[in-house]
C-alpha cells in the first residue's frame, strides 16, 4: 500500500465503511429475514468489519506474515472449539 | 513492510526475515491472541448455552439497541482518532497527536458511562418483554459475563492510553510505543464488533 514513511492508509475511507457496515447490521434486524439467512447474514458482516479493522488499523496488511497468522491461530482455535462442542449442542 | 522499518528499523535488535520489526508489537500480538481465546471461549460458551435454553428472548427487545449502536459508534470513531494520532505523531506533529489521544481516551470513557448507565438500567429490573427480574437467568449472567468482561478490557484500554498520552508528553515514548498502544484499543473494538452482533444483534 503506503510506500513511503509519510503517507498512511486512507482511515476516513475505512471509518465510513465500518459505519456503513453497522447500519447495515442495524437495519438487516428489522427485515424479518428467516433466522438462519439472518444469522448467515449478522456474523458475515461482523467479520467483515473485524478484518477490516484488523487489516487497516492494526496494519496488517503492512505487517510481515508472522502476525497475520499469530492473529489468525485464535479464530481458528475457536471454530475447532465450536465444532468439539458440537456432539453436546446436537445430543443423540 | 517498507514504511514500518522506516519508522522503527534503526532501534530494534536482532530482526529476522520472520520476526516483525518490533518485539513490543510481537509481544503485544502475542498477549492479543491468548486475549482473544479468552473472548473466543465467552462467545462460543454462550453460543452452546443459548442453542440449549428451552426459551431465549429477543434480545434487541429486551435490551434495546439504540443506545449500544451508538456505544459500537463511538467505539469505531475512538478507534479512528487512534490510528489519526498515530498517524499525526509519525509524522512528528505533537499537537496533534495529543488532541487526536484525548479524543480516544475521552470516547473510550463515554463509552464505559454509556454501558454503566445501561447496566443500572437493566439490574434488578423487570423488562418489557421479559417477565423475569433481569440478573437472575442464563440469559443475563451470559449478558453481563460478555458486556463486563468486555467493559474491564476498556476501562484498562481507557488507563493505557491515558499513561501512553502522559509518557509521551514527557518525551518517554514515541510513536512505536503509540502504535503498540493502539494495537490493544483496535482488539477492544475489534472484540465489540463481535459482542454487538452475537450479544445484542442475533
Amino acid at each position: 500500500m503506503s510506500t513511503n514513511a509519510h503517507s498512511h492508509p486512507n482511515y476516513i475511507k475505512i471509518f465510513v465503511i465500518l459505519s456503513v457496515l453497522t447500519a447495515v447490521e442495524i437495519a438487516v434486524t428489522f427485515l424479518g429475514l428467516p433466522r438462519k439467512v439472518l444469522v448467515t447474514l449478522l456474523v458475515g458482516l461482523a467479520v467483515w468489519k473485524a478484518v477490516l479493522v484488523a487489516l487497516h488499523f492494526m496494519h496488517l496488511k503492512l505487517e510481515k506474515t508472522t502476525l497475520s497468522i499469530i492473529a489468525v491461530i485464535p479464530f481458528i482455535l475457536c471454530v475447532f472449539l465450536s465444532l468439539m462442542l458440537l456432539p453436546d449442542i446436537y445430543p443423540r | 513492510m517498507s514504511d514500518a522499518v522506516a519508522v522503527h528499523g534503526a532501534v530494534e535488535p536482532a530482526e529476522t526475515p520472520l520476526t516483525p520489526e518490533s518485539w513490543g508489537k510481537l509481544g503485544m500480538w502475542l498477549f492479543l491472541a491468548g486475549d482473544a481465546m479468552s473472548f473466543g471461549g465467552l462467545i462460543v460458551a454462550y453460543g452452546a448455552l443459548r442453542y440449549h435454553a428451552k426459551s431465549w428472548p429477543v434480545p434487541a427487545e429486551v435490551l434495546g439497541i439504540n443506545l449500544t449502536a451508538l456505544m459500537t459508534f463511538l467505539l469505531i470513531l475512538s478507534s479512528v482518532t487512534m490510528v489519526l494520532g498515530l498517524a499525526a505523531l509519525q509524522d512528528g506533529d505533537k499537537p496533534r497527536f495529543k488532541k487526536f489521544m484525548g479524543l480516544t481516551i475521552l470516547g473510550g470513557a463515554i463509552f464505559l458511562g454509556l454501558q454503566a448507565y445501561e447496566w443500572t438500567h437493566l439490574i434488578g429490573h423487570t423488562l418489557p418483554h421479559y417477565k423475569l427480574a433481569f440478573s437472575t437467568d442464563l440469559f443475563a449472567t451470559t449478558f453481563f459475563v460478555l458486556t463486563g468482561f468486555h467493559g474491564m478490557h476498556v476501562s484498562g484500554g481507557v488507563i493505557y492510553n491515558a499513561c501512553v498520552l502522559a509518557a509521551v508528553n514527557r518525551g518517554r515514548y514515541q510513536a512505536k510505543h503509540v502504535e503498540i498502544a493502539g494495537l490493544y484499543w483496535h482488539f477492544v473494538d475489534l472484540v465489540w464488533i463481535l459482542i454487538f452482533t452475537f450479544v445484542y444483534l442475533l
